[in-house]
């Protein structure tokens, strides 16, 4: 049984770099979806505060949409779909440059999307907990709607919005293990080459599960640190 | 807000600009999990007859040559999207193929067969034979579709797998009864695994040309495929790959 | 083409003809296999929950090393661990006669989701556990009713006001979780769904698909929103 941890070793004939370079995938796609999906989710949030119904409703459809559908169909989806819309529109514009996105690109709009859909839960909580009296007081001020949300009260959002995050940054790090189905040679698709050339499935298995607890454990160690520089200037209550 | 139109509109026009002048490569896809036909060997790269026919027939169309791996399920999906021009993966000429893309004249040919444990008491591949057995295949291939529509049709239970790997596996610790396979890659995989492992029955009238598949729109680019494919024959090249692969000529 | 064939074109009726039987196969197989996993994950869950808040060191370690594992790793490695990984096995399983088991794709994707979903229920229960005051205990003692009766009559009523809310969300995870088992050759719906792709390469099946899943899980949620009002009834003043 020991020879087979042999098969993890790093040097060639063992898989183990290439488990670790199938983690940096893993992990590139997963910090590529925080641009988007977060920005996008508290727009969604704003929207759905919005005064203005179909404002509202859209918002409440996007929410309901990806956060309802299985993350497996949303990428299949947003593969094959974003293809043939990118096709459709430049038939019509009748453009012959030929764009086409690669696997990497589709998984990350569609995570992002649905990083979007969780987090504007996340971000609507939280900007919940603002007082009305913050808006005044910036209002008093004279502070402009820009300033005011970017200065006063994106900050005070973030310290309480960090905890659901983190939650929703762990469960998009563990979905992008479905990417392996669209042949992106991810930390999962990495697993399942090794197992069929070597037939070890439960040694590699196992190392890949533990490979994903350890990316766990370093973000919430990344997570712990952003959470001090954003609790800066308040006590703990408790 | 302005800077950022501006440069969104310099981002469009330099990618319109470099793919329209950038002198276009030949895009061939193929799955990489088939051997002796295409895979993928220890350095990622891809190998295989149907990766050294694509490279010699850009070298006779005089285009430079592009070839991606790509999951057999989202194979032909992605040549309709246009991710790619044509698939070369010795993908088996079907009527039901045809209805959504085009093939040029077959560059090889395959023939299925079944794949048994050696203590198996199946010994014949007729449909009858294998009701109530368990049989697997990869999901998306002539194989699978010979599995639902001939075995499944006749009491067989299937089951379809994402990679014919998986379907092997699961045969050798007993989850499934038999398996059908292509034969040159069935012969591969017993020979990297246990030769001794199974028993091989070859699958009568399921002889099928491979072609490339290329999009229905797409007759220019067929047509310049099957002249190069006459070509590579005639003078011999097309004989050399095969034998270098240790593919019977035929 | 006839208007009539444009429209049945349009919504896809043809794909329905040829698969529709499968697909309400494939839903009713997505279902039974999320009812049962969330109620034996909901025992063990409720079981971990108590076995994190005991008073034995062993037993609290191993369960908080039990949902840690299996709440930090993805679904996906622990259905092909218990698939492929168990199924390498066989000769093992086949001599205490359990192969029948493990080697049932079905038997593996249940085994699969019940873990996971206790180790997410876990700590669930656990959070509501921790929210009855320890006050309610001591009175239960002062009243002298029996452990049994004061989990049951005491404590859980109070437990499940909190955790409804979190556990219909879980239910919601486990239906769209459910998805993956197609990777395993299940025919679930998601599955039907892949294989008439593959025959047809007609997109529409998997916009069908999305809409039943949008369908079940906006039911769920409902229903659950339903039952939280129903049980927080008591907590809200009356003149509504």
């Amino acid at each position: 049984m020991f020879e087979s941890l042999g098969l993890l070793s790093l040097g060639a004939g063992g898989w183990g770099g290439a488990l670790l370079a199938g983690a940096g995938v893993t992990m590139a796609l997963a910090l590529a979806c925080v641009p988007l999906g977060l920005p996008l989710g508290l727009l969604v949030a704003l929207c759905s505060k919005s005064p203005n119904a179909t404002v509202r409703a859209m918002a409440a459809l996007f929410s309901i949409c990806f956060r309802g559908l299985p993350e497996l169909l949303t990428l299949l989806i947003v593969y094959y779909g974003i293809q043939i819309a990118l096709q459709k529109f430049q038939a019509y514009w009748g453009g012959s440059a030929e764009f086409s996105i690669n696997a990497f690109v589709a998984a990350v709009i569609a995570f992002s999307l649905v990083l979007a859909a969780f987090s504007s839960e996340v971000w609507l909580g939280a900007l919940k907990t603002v007082a009305r009296g913050q808006y005044e007081g910036a209002q008093a001020l004279g502070l402009s709607r820009r300033q005011t949300f970017f200065k006063v009260v994106l900050p005070q959002v973030m310290r309480v919005a960090l905890p659901g995050l983190s939650n929703n940054w762990l469960s998009l790090l563990k979905d992008t293990a479905l990417v392996s189905t669209i042949s992106l040679v991810d930390l999962m698709r990495q697993t399942s080459l090794a197992v069929n050339a070597t037939k070890e499935p439960m040694l590699f298995y196992l190392a890949a599960c533990c490979l994903y607890l350890l990316l766990s454990s370093i973000s919430g160690f990344c997570i712990a640190q952003l959470e001090k520089h954003y609790g800066q200037g308040r006590e703990r209550a408790s | 807000m302005k800077h950022v139109k501006q440069t969104l509109y310099a981002v469009t026009i330099t990618l319109g600009l470099l793919s329209v002048a950038h002198a276009q490569p030949l895009r061939f896809a193929t799955e990489g999990a088939y051997p002796p036909f295409n895979y993928v060997d220890s350095n990622n790269q891809l190998r295989g007859f149907d990766v050294d026919m694509a490279h010699a027939l850009c070298a006779r169309l005089s285009v430079e040559c592009a070839i991606v791996a790509q999951d057999w399920e989202g194979i032909i999906p992605g040549l309709l999207a246009k991710k790619y021009d044509a698939i070369i993966a010795s993908m088996a000429i079907t009527e039901e193929r045809q209805q959504t893309v085009s093939f040029t004249q077959p560059y090889n040919r395959t023939r299925m067969v079944l794949a048994v444990p050696r203590g198996s008491d199946i010994q014949d591949p007729a449909p009858a034979t294998l009701a109530g057995k368990t049989v697997g295949a990869q999901s998306s291939s002539t194989q699978g579709i010979y599995n639902q529509d001939v075995y499944g049709a006749n009491g067989a239970r299937v089951k379809l797998y994402v990679g014919q790997d998986e379907a092997n596996s699961d045969l050798l610790n007993g989850r499934l009864d038999a398996v059908v396979n292509d034969s040159a890659p069935m012969q591969e995989w017993l020979k990297s695994t246990d030769p001794q492992c199974c028993r091989v029955l070859a699958i009568p009238g399921t002889q099928s040309d491979a072609g490339i598949a290329v999009r229905k729109a797409d007759e220019a680019l067929r047509a310049r495929l099957n002249q190069a494919i006459a070509d590579l024959i005639a003078d011999g090249t097309y004989r050399q790959l095969k034998l270098a692969h240790g593919l019977e000529d035929d | 083409m006839t208007a009539g064939e444009r429209f049945a074109e349009w919504f896809g009726l043809e794909l329905f003809q040829r698969y529709g039987a499968q697909l309400l196969d494939g839903l009713l197989l997505t279902l039974q296999l999320v009812a049962l996993s969330s109620s034996v994950g909901m025992v063990l869950g409720v079981l971990l929950a108590l076995g994190r808040t005991s008073r034995w060191r062993s037993l609290q370690y191993g369960c908080r090393a039990y949902v840690y594992f299996f709440r930090g790793s993805p679904l996906l490695a622990q259905l092909f661990l218990i698939y492929y990984g168990l199924g390498s096995f066989h000769g093992f399983w086949r001599d205490l006669g359990l192969w029948g088991w493990f080697g049932d794709p079905w038997f593996c994707a249940l085994l699969a989701f019940t873990l996971n979903t206790a180790a997410y229920q876990a700590e669930i229960f656990r959070g509501g556990l921790l929210s009855v005051p320890r006050a309610h205990y001591e009175a239960a003692t002062a009243l002298g009713l029996n452990r049994t009766t004061t989990f049951f009559k005491v404590t859980m009523p109070q437990v499940l006001i909190v955790t409804v809310g979190p556990l219909g969300n879980e239910l919601i995870l486990i239906i769209k979780a459910s998805a993956i088992v197609s990777l395993v050759t299940l025919l679930d719906l998601m599955g039907v769904a892949k294989l008439a792709f593959s025959r047809t390469f007609d997109f529409q099946v998997y916009v069908w698909v999305a809409l039943v899943y949008l369908l079940v899980v906006e039911c769920v949620r409902r229903g659950v929103n339903r039952l939280d009002r129903r049980l927080t009834q008591h907590l809200r003043p009356t003149d509504e």
